[in-house]
Formats: C-alpha cells, structure tokens, sequence
C-alpha cells in the first residue's frame, strides 16, 4: 500500500520488471494447466520450472519465505490431510501439494514484485479494462491502509468507554460493534475521496491520458513466453508419463 | 509558480436564486442564494454550521447534479448557478473535455483527498481526467509541486506526509489544473498552527500569481482575513445575510457571528472565561492528590511496533494530579496522542510504566491502568478522542450516553439522571433521539464529552478536543474543562491550541525534537 515494495524484493529482476499483464499470463497458464489435470508429474513438472526460473524474479530467499509459508502450510497440510484422510495414495497426496504450490508461486512473485499502481495502469491501458473501475479500486485499496489505521483506533476507543472484555461472546459482541463502527467510517472517508476526485474531473469523460504510460515490450512476450512453455510441458510430461487425465471428463 | 501565459482567466460567478436540496434530505440544504462574485475578486463565505456553504462549493464545483427524471440525480435543484455564464455543471463537463479546469476544489479532510499512492501521481491524476497529453503531464506536475513549495520528490509515498503535507498536495493537484475559480472548503480546520501557515502562504502565493477568483470557506479567520477582500455571510434560513468588505461586515454583524460560532477577529471567545485560571484561595476537594503518574515512561503505538519503527515518546516523567490540569503540546508526530492514551489506560507502555494514586486504583488488582478491565477504567479515566466518530458505539445520542455507566455498574434509575442532567448541560435534549452519526461536529464534540462524562471518571484525557471546532462549542468546552478542575478532577488535554492551554494553565508538557526540554514538564501558573 506504499506504493514501494519492500526489501528484500529486487524491482529491476528481469521477471519483476516485466509488465503486470505479462505477470498475470504466467499465473493463468499455469493455472489452466493445473486445473486440467491432477496428478503428480503435471505438477511436479511445472513447480520444478518455476523454481528454476526464480533467480530471475527478484525475490530473496528470505522475502519468498515470509510472502509463502501461509501457501506452503497449506499445501502440506492438503497433502497430509489427502494421504490420511482421502485416497490414501501417497502420489495424490504429492500431487495435491505440488498443484497448490505451482498454482500459489507465481501469484507470490506476482504480488511482491508488482506495486499496485502499475498494476492499474496495465489493466486500464494494455488489457484496456475500463478506466474508472480500475481507478475506483486503485484509490479504495490506498484507502485500506488508512482503514487499518482507523480500526485500531477504534479498538482503543471502545476501551476507553468501557466495552470489551467478557466470555467470548462479549468479545464477539464487541468485535461486531468494532466492524459496523468501520463500515461507518469506510463510507463517509470514501464519499469525501469520491468528492475530491469528481473535483479533479474523475467519470466526467470517456477519454483520458496516462501519465505513466504502460506497454508491453519484448521482454514481456519472454516472461509471458515462458510461462506458457511451463503449461505446455508440465501437461507434455504428464502425458508422456502416463499420469495425466482430463479432472473435467 | 506555473507559467501564468497558460493560465485561463480568473473566473466569474452569478447565482440568481440558486438551491440545493439533497435528495436524502426533506430541508433544503441551501436556498435562495443571489450572489455576484466579479472575476479575480476573493471571498469568505460565512455562516453557521448547517447553512450550505460547503453544498455552494460543491454546486460551483460543477458536482451537484439534479439529472433528467426524478430519481436520476443526486437532488433537486432551483434557480442558477452560472460560472462565466454557463451553468456550473456544464462549465466542468466542457473544462474536462477541454483540458483545463475552470474550478479546483480543495476540501477539509486530508486523509480522504489523497488519490494516489505517489505524490506525482497523485498531482498528475486531475491532468490525466482532463486528457492533458501526456509529454505535458511531468513538466506541468512538477510546476504545481513546485508552486506550493512541496518538499518530496515526486516518487515520495503520500502515506508517508503530515496532515498540512497531505493539503499541500492536494493544492498542487487542484493548481496543476489551473483553474480559474479556487474553492477551499475549511482547508485548514484540521491542520496544526505550522500546517495551516504553509498552507495560507501558498494559497496567497498562488492567488498572487493567477489572479484566479477565491472563494473561501474558514471558521478560524486569523491570517486567512487578509487573503480576501469581500465577506458573504450565508442566512441559515435561506439567502444571504451579510455582504461587504470585512471590516464593514465585522463591524455591523460580528458580535452575531461569534455568537453563530466563527471566529471574527476582535470577539475570540474565552474572552468570557476570565484571565488563565490560578489555583482558587480555597483548595478544590483532594486537591494535588495523586491520581496518575507516568515514571520513565516510554510509548509507541502497537501499529508502529509492528512495523518495527522506533517508539516516539520515551523517558516522560510526568504527574497528573487533582484539581490541576497538565496540557500536552508540540506539533503533529511528536508522539502527544500516543503519550496520552498510554497515561489513559490504553496503550501498553513499552518501558517505564504508568501508576495510578491508591484512591484511583482502590479496590483493584493493579494499578496500571493498562491492565484494568474495560468496565474498571471507564469509571476512573475517561477519554475524549480526536474524532469524536472513533467512540460512538450506540445508535442515539441518549443511549451513547449511557453506555458508559451502564457497563461502569450504576443502577439503571441514576444512569437515566446522568443522562437526563448531561443532556441538558451540553444542550443536546433536541437531538436525544438522532443517530450519534447524524450530529453536526459541534455537536458530536458535546456528545463525545458527555458520553465520558457519564460514567463520573476522575482523570479525564482529552485528545485535542478543540480540534475543527467552532467558537461556541470551545467556550463551552473551556468553561467545563475549568469546572472539572475545580471540582478536584485531573485533566490531561493533547492539544495544539495554544489559547485553550493558555486559560487552562497549571503544567504543560512540550513534546518536540527540536525542544532541547524534551520530555521535561515546565513549570506553569500554579504548577505543583
């Protein structure tokens, strides 16, 4: 939300450079790939190519670990949960796992290298999204951090005049009370921003420039490139191996 | 500035019996308004809260937009409103297709205006909606960026700029448009004493340099009266009341608009309220009793912990003893909030800690306010906050005032007293059944005291409580801040207002980098 990523992330690295669209490609293929078939070497396949290819994303080690470990868990937990509880089979178990990595990793690199700003500019001006959708979401997300703010804030406050405490469903009561006190100020700080940007000539027209003009290069093509060559051979060795069927079918 | 050769002329402005009646309201929010403003001249628009100064700035903005059929727009519209002899709204429509504004709108809340996450970008979005081509948009933001003396460069993340930074950024991007009519909707009411200075010279700078109409909407006049050369005072019952050079104005209706609520130069309120207090001949009851004290204490809020930034307030010794008050200055960052709701019972104090008089914590476990149950510290500290919209928890002004003693323990037939007796004292029986929400700022203010009031606390922290408000609600927040203390309460007030810890005297506490007496409380009338 601060409009600067964090450390540990390398904004120049040829992939986190790459235009937000090119970025997106990368996850969809992949994830068409994966949906289409669960099994082991699909899976396998396409999680080892993308490992190969994080060097170039601009991740440090320790930036991927704290972004992932949520995904991570859960992967080893879908996996366990399905060599315990489901077929029983330790190669759906590793199947399930890989899938969910494969999916999750190139939506981590794509959130961490990508600043929210740059990411309205391609889908308004490259996937040509409408602009006043894009804009409208692009400003209400700066208004989050501002919210995150406000709702401590509020906790505090509803301290200070004696709410809170209690068995857990005075907690719930409070946590309820605290939620609804947020909407209230979500509306009104967003009808005043909505104000402020109509001033500024915001939805008065159809046509408008960009300041920071987003297009597509080369090297994009590359990074889209190569996230359809993980799609195409993770379902080719999938194949080949004799593992891969249609989930659909 | 921006090169002036591109700037379109200064705009006029006629409005023949011009009203705005929003379409979720019955009344009218502002009617019969005849006003001739001349290209280039500037004006203050005055009138009480609820007279619809901010609904003219919005029809004159172009914003207000009545639609086709009857439930199209967003209101209902009678008599005009005409900028240059085209109507408001079609005088923006034609501007935003032509690439230059004809109004810029700068509006109170910093917070809320802020666009974009980088302070270019943010400046850049007004000419990006008016289809500025883009080799233009650079040169023309760092100009505006320039014009306004904005310290950062253009890549600076806006969440990172104070509240006075936050206007000034605004401004630029209503600037880079260079519109030929500035609107400035109470620009400063939320600013410090230093943030509101920037922004008054730039706006002067600015006007100097365009010759653009002003029209101002201000509740504290000082500085911002030399800035205009014309006074329009809105009637709350429709039209206009008052209309002339200032001095004329002030001369003949001052006395009625102080008592409206503005704050016109020679009738300042607390005028009332008699020299600063000095400790009365007869101590008040426990009088310099212990009831809080802070020891080597260092506070930092638990959002900026998280983040791993340093504390802001550290090595404050401090005491808040009855019948005193200690008043705690210093600009925006300081760390004066985050010390006073530390001192409340509300942050955990990081190192050092916070102890309660043996009175205050009789008959609890601890007595560090941080570790109180909820239901224990409303009876003992009670906190007004900043926004009185952080602490409203219930859907009518009578039960919001109530809550507080409720959870406290009282017995249901006194707490119907407590809030039958505050709703009178802070005349708020008219509104006992309105939302908390739908209140006027003054009046949320009032709602906001009472409500702590109410459960009968002994230290009473106050978060800037004079912030935004309008003369009449400060007189009467100093006349009861005055007899609470004498009354043998202890008063902590954050403030930036220098006249409230002027007649509240006693100890005042200066946070500051600059201040080599950091942290060190100086000895005021009375101190202890």
């Amino acid at each position: 939300m601060t409009g600067a990523l964090d450390r540990g992330v390398d904004a120049a690295a040829y992939a986190a450079r790459a235009n937000p669209v090119a970025k997106l490609a990368v996850g969809l293929s992949i994830a068409v790939a994966m949906v289409l078939s669960l099994d082991p070497v699909t899976a396998g396949t396409a999680l080892l190519l993308e490992v190969v290819a994080l060097p170039w994303c601009g991740l440090s080690p320790v930036a991927l670990a704290r972004r992932s470990w949520v995904a991570l868990v859960a992967a080893l937990a879908a996996g366990v949960g399905t060599a315990l509880f489901g077929s029983g089979d330790p190669q759906a178990a590793a199947a399930v796992t890989a899938r969910i990595l494969a999916v999750t990793l190139p939506g981590v690199v794509l959130l961490a290298t990508t600043d929210p700003t740059d990411l309205a500019d391609a889908l308004a001006q490259v996937l040509r999204l409408p602009h006043r959708f894009v804009l409208a979401a692009l400003a209400a997300t700066r208004l989050l951090g501002v919210l995150s703010d406000e709702w401590a804030v509020l906790g505090l406050a509803r301290r200070a005049r004696g709410l809170g405490g209690g068995g857990p469903l005075g907690r719930l009561r409070d946590h309820l009370g605290r939620i609804l006190a947020l909407l209230v100020v979500a509306v009104r700080r967003a009808t005043v921003l909505a104000t402020a940007m109509e001033a500024r000539g915001f939805g008065a027209a159809t046509r408008r420039t960009w300041a920071r003009p987003s297009r597509l290069h080369p090297s994009d093509a590359v990074v889209a490139g190569y996230g359809l060559l993980v799609a195409v051979a993770a379902t080719a060795a999938g194949v080949a191996a004799g593992t891969w069927h249609l989930v659909l079918t | 500035m921006t090169r002036s050769s591109g700037w379109p002329g200064a705009v006029g402005v006629a409005a023949r019996g011009w009203g705005w009646r929003y379409a979720t309201r019955r009344a009218w929010a502002v009617r019969g308004v005849d006003l001739d403003v001349a290209p280039g001249e500037r004006v203050l628009l005055l009138g009480s809260s609820g007279s619809g100064k901010s609904t003219l700035l919005a029809g004159l903005a172009g914003l207000l937009d009545p639609g086709e059929g009857a439930d199209d727009g967003t209101g209902e519209e009678e008599g005009s409103l005409h900028l240059d002899g085209v109507p408001a709204r079609v005088a923006r429509r034609r501007a935003v297709a032509g690439g230059a504004a004809r109004t810029g709108l700068l509006l109170q809340d910093p917070l809320a205006q802020t666009v974009l996450a980088r302070c270019g970008d943010d400046v850049a979005f007004g000419l990006e909606n008016h289809a500025v081509p883009t080799v233009e948009i650079w040169p023309r933001v760092e100009a505006a960026m320039r014009g306004v003396a904005f310290p950062y460069p253009t890549a600076h993340p806006t969440d990172q700029l104070s509240g006075g930074e936050r206007q000034r950024l605004a401004l630029a991007g209503v600037i880079a448009l260079r519109p030929g009519l500035l609107l400035l909707d109470e620009p400063s009411a939320m600013l410090d004493e230093p943030g509101t200075r920037m922004l008054r010279e730039q706006v002067a700078a600015v006007l100097a340099a365009t010759g653009a109409t002003c029209v101002l909407v201000e509740h504290r006049l000082a500085g911002w009266i030399d800035l205009v050369d014309r006074v329009v005072v809105l009637d709350r019952t429709g039209g206009i009341a008052a209309d002339g050079p200032p001095v004329t104005v002030f001369a003949a209706h001052g006395a009625a608009l102080a008592a409206g609520g503005v704050w016109v130069p020679g009738h300042e309120p607390g005028r009332g309220a008699g020299p600063p207090r000095t400790p009365p001949a007869t101590a008040p009851p426990g009088d310099g009793e212990m009831l809080l004290q802070a020891r080597g204490l260092t506070a930092t809020r638990r959002a900026r912990a998280r983040a791993g930034l340093p504390p802001v307030v550290a090595g404050i010794d401090v005491t808040v003893a009855a019948g005193r008050a200690l008043c705690v200055l210093g600009d925006n960052g300081t760390g004066k909030s985050t010390l006073a709701l530390t001192l409340a019972g509300l942050e955990r104090p990081v190192a050092g800690e916070v102890v309660a008089g043996p009175r205050l914590a009789a008959g609890l476990r601890s007595p560090s306010p941080h570790r109180w149950r909820p239901r224990e510290l409303v009876s003992r500290i009670g906190t007004v906050f900043q926004d009185p919209e952080h602490q409203i928890v219930a859907t009518t002004v009578a039960a919001e005032i109530a809550v507080g003693p409720r959870r406290a323990g009282v017995p249901a037939a006194d707490v119907e007293a407590r809030v039958e007796e505050l709703l009178g004292r802070m005349r708020l029986e008219h509104v006992a059944r309105a939302n908390p929400f739908t209140l006027s700022g003054g009046e949320q203010r009032r709602l906001s005291v009472a409500a702590v009031l109410a459960a009968r606390p002994r230290v009473l922290v106050l978060d800037e409580p004079t912030f935004g408000q309008d003369a009449r609600t400060w007189d009467a927040l100093v006349a009861l801040l005055r007899e609470l203390i004498a009354a043998g309460h202890g008063v902590v007030a954050v403030t930036h207002d220098a006249p409230l810890a002027g007649v509240l005297g006693d100890a005042v506490l200066r946070l500051g980098s600059e201040h080599p007496d950091r942290g060190r409380e100086e000895p005021r009338v009375g101190a202890a």
